[in-house]
């Protein structure tokens, strides 16, 4: 085995070339700043586009543009930018436009502390967009993940025809660290199932059995609408309830309905033991030094490791915790992604351990929380 | 030719509307221009300019309010070969004022019509960044404390290099449209014109008094001389062409044995200009020529060159799980400010632990073992020391040895950096315990 030594953010840059990402376009901002770097590195020697735009908004509106043209897109940011991405980001929900969007997650509220971690976006990158339909989040642990997943975000924006955030923080995308590459884990690339070219486009068609509308790209020979209005399956405002409450429901569904495939985690199950340790993130790193250290002293737990955070992978959550006797949720903030496991687990006793001060969270302090109960 | 409109949606504009004169003309100069459908696409984005891409059988995009350009600007440099034509009110530049100005400093060949019809129609007649101060609008007194924009002078000193204002009922509106479609650049034209159902339900505006206010104006008609310069995809795809292909990371040959089994956990401590960042990811490179993972973290002042400058490394033959710090083997004092900025660590060394003091650092007290190294008198330059502690500490048989830096060295540096960084490593004494 021979190693590298990337940063995560990096191995983001690396991961979306992988997956064929042919355009990026970023605003500067710590710390995921260097992830536009990267892109500017390696996107134009290949022919791809690399743009600093005037702003967030710029920048995401610059992709949605590229991404209706053909292209793979991909933005990055922190939590002050996805605020200014949330207009586009339901415009991307509602009109179906691949992108993967990076969140390298700072301290906040507000502007924070840009080069503290935390994982204080983790509700915000869910429910921060208007309409309230589903999307899909992945959470890195580690410089591996950083390249691996996402690779998958692409395949899953491509496939699903929507957003797909990778909520990586400051503590995996500023972190150096050694990776085999050639030995990584990764996908084979997936792309937009193209429509038909030798009739007119019904832009957001779906057949019977089909829940995601197939694609063309604006500029080919064949018409293409796209719009961030109510519509049809003519890409035209339609003021018809039933067919709105189909299309609602059936970009709810397409996400929900397909989770089984995309509901990536780890699971380490202990046979007897009581406590299950749920984790996600860097501080799962923490949670895994605190899972081997508990078996080595003869007094084991399960842990649970979740990489995809959204749309919560409920039968994976259950599943791990059906023989637990309590559970301690570890997060790098105050209280967010515990209230679905409190909603999916209702019987479960659970202990919260998050802590929001910029620190990561110490398998000491895991521990602390694990022995206090 | 045949016409471009959408048969199956005319326009549903209000009687007298000057968009709808304009959708027309439009449609007319796509066909004089010879334009098919599938090479155009309309970008539009909120209000009644927002309805122009259901008017027109092309290709069409619309998004969010004030937002067009930005959309449009993603279609251009991904598909260069279409007629980017970007429809936008009044409104449209209030909000969205930085994209106008990016645009124009960018030079993407995208053509812009603002359809000025001085109120916001769509929401009920508020005032927009053009309305005169004297209009009476749905939004009362506020409307007279602003003071209207001039698009095209703002367009101009943003570095537009074509713009042009004209009237909705000029008659060579056409050939106007044409002519900024035509130019390869981007194109901004002031399009003033009627607004029925708000504007002038209490205010009096006709195409001659519009005709009269333009002629007041100091006259745009296309091409600014000064502003004229490379369209910014073509000078993209030109520069682009020349960047070299980004090298893929170095893979790291695991050729040496490290000194010591176990996690080691070190801590630079250094100040800015001391290259604490550079010797971190050495040390790193230098673990992994003995197979170990490894993970670096650091921290220094966003004013780069001032202020302490730290960081953490983990070099382990197990998997490192947990990446923060959290007892140190080795603490390498290089720099009070780093120093001052962690002392709670010091507190938690554990006796075995070593600290190497460079000479002119104090230390709060600890029971690690320190080891002192004046690189002040063997002639050592600052910007030198995180990299000679690094020496100090492969000479020490200290989580690395010398043939791991001198590896690490090999994989960072080329020619006459490398040379001095080996020699320097090389004459660096150890010093006493």
């Amino acid at each position: 085995m021979a190693y590298s030594l990337l940063e995560g953010n990096e191995a983001i840059a690396r991961g979306a070339i992988a997956a064929g990402c042919r355009f990026f376009a970023g605003y500067p901002i710590t710390p995921a700043t260097t992830i536009y770097h990267s892109m500017l590195n390696l996107l134009p020697p290949l022919g791809g586009i690399c743009l600093q735009g005037e702003d967030e908004i710029a920048s995401i509106g610059f992709c949605l543009g590229a991404s209706m043209a053909g292209l793979k897109v991909m933005t990055a940011t922190s939590g002050p930018g996805i605020s200014l991405y949330s207009e586009n980001i339901s415009f991307a929900i509602g009109s179906e436009i691949p992108i993967v969007i990076i969140d390298v997650q700072r301290l906040g509220p507000s502007t924070g502390s840009a080069t503290r971690g935390a994982d204080g976006d983790i509700n915000f990158l869910r429910w921060g967009s208007s309409g309230g339909l589903p999307v899909i989040v992945l959470a890195p642990v580690d410089v591996a993940d950083c390249f691996a997943l996402t690779m998958h975000a692409f395949n899953l924006a491509e496939e699903f025809r929507c957003p797909v955030f990778v909520a990586s923080n400051k503590e995996i995308g500023m972190t150096r660290e050694s990776i085999d590459l050639q030995g990584l884990d990764t996908p084979a690339v997936i792309e937009r199932c193209a429509a038909p070219t030798h009739q007119p486009l019904l832009p957001f068609y779906v057949d019977k059995g089909q829940q995601v509308p197939d694609f063309l790209p604006i500029g080919g020979k064949v018409l293409v609408r796209q719009t961030s209005s109510t519509h049809g399956a003519d890409g035209y405002i339609t003021t018809d309830a039933a067919a709105i409450a189909r299309n609602q429901e059936r970009l709810k569904q397409k996400l929900l309905s397909a989770i089984d495939r995309f509901s990536f985690h780890e699971v380490y199950h202990i046979e007897n033991a009581d406590t299950l340790l749920i984790a996600y993130g860097v501080s799962a790193r923490a949670a895994k030094a605190v899972f081997k250290e508990q078996k080595r002293q003869g007094k084991p737990i399960s842990l649970l490791i979740l990489k995809t955070l959204w749309p919560v992978p409920q039968d994976v959550i259950r599943q791990a915790a059906r023989n637990a006797g309590r559970i301690v949720v570890v997060e790098m903030n105050l209280g967010q992604y515990v209230r679905e496991i409190n909603r999916i687990l209702p019987r479960k006793p659970i202990v919260f351990c998050g802590q929001m001060d910029g620190r990561l969270i110490t398998p000491a302090r895991i521990t602390e929380a694990i022995n206090n109960e | 030719m045949n016409s471009l409109l959408n048969a199956e949606r005319p326009p549903v504009l209000c009687p007298g509307c000057a968009h709808e004169r304009i959708t027309h003309t439009l449609d007319l100069a796509f066909q004089n221009m010879g334009l098919a459908r599938h090479q155009i696409v309309i970008v539009s984005d909120i209000g009644c300019s927002g309805l122009f891409d259901t008017f027109f059988h092309t290709h069409a995009m619309h998004g969010l309010h004030g937002r067009a350009l930005t959309y449009a600007a993603g279609l251009k440099m991904a598909r260069p070969e279409l007629n980017v034509v970007v429809s936008m009110g009044d409104g449209g530049q209030g909000i969205g004022g930085a994209h106008l100005l990016a645009a124009c400093r960018r030079n993407i060949d995208l053509t812009l019509l603002i359809l000025n019809n001085f109120n916001f129609g769509m929401t009920g007649g508020q005032f927009s960044a053009t309305t005169p101060p004297e209009a009476q609008l749905g939004s009362g007194f506020l409307t007279a404390l602003e003071r209207p924009l001039d698009i095209c002078e703002v367009a101009r000193s943003a570095g537009a290099p074509y713009v042009h204002r004209c009237s909705g009922y000029d008659k060579a509106l056409a050939q106007k449209i044409q002519g900024a479609i035509e130019y390869e650049g981007f194109a901004v034209m002031d399009i003033w014109g009627i607004c029925p159902g708000r504007y002038t339900k209490k205010n009096r505006l006709t195409p001659k008094m519009i005709d009269d206010a333009l002629a007041r104006r100091p006259a745009l008609e296309g091409i600014i001389p000064e502003n004229v310069r490379p369209e910014y995809g073509q000078h993209y795809r030109r520069m682009a062409a020349d960047q070299k292909k980004a090298p893929a990371p170095a893979v790291i040959r695991n050729q040496y044995k490290a000194p010591q089994t176990g996690r080691q956990e070190v801590v630079l401590l250094g100040s800015a200009g001391q290259r604490v960042i550079t010797a971190g990811e050495l040390l790193c490179i230098a673990g992994l020529t003995a197979g170990l993972k490894t993970t670096q973290k650091n921290e220094y002042n966003i004013t780069v060159l001032r202020g302490p400058s730290i960081s953490e490394l983990i070099l382990s033959p197990e998997e490192i799980d947990f990446s923060g710090i959290d007892t140190p083997t080795v603490m390498v004092a290089l720099a009070q400010e780093g120093v001052d900025r962690r002392r709670d660590l010091f507190e938690r060394l554990a006796k075995d632990a070593l600290i190497i003091q460079i000479g002119g650092v104090s230390l709060p007290a600890s029971k690690a073992r320190i080891h002192r190294v004046d690189l002040k008198a063997q002639g050592v330059k600052p910007p030198d020391w995180a990299l000679a502690s690094l020496a100090v500490l492969a000479k020490l048989k200290k989580v690395i040895q010398p043939r791991m830096l001198e590896a690490a060295l090999k994989v960072r540096f080329k020619g006459k950096a490398l040379a001095s960084a080996l020699q320097l490593i090389k004459r660096v004494k150890v010093g006493k315990r």
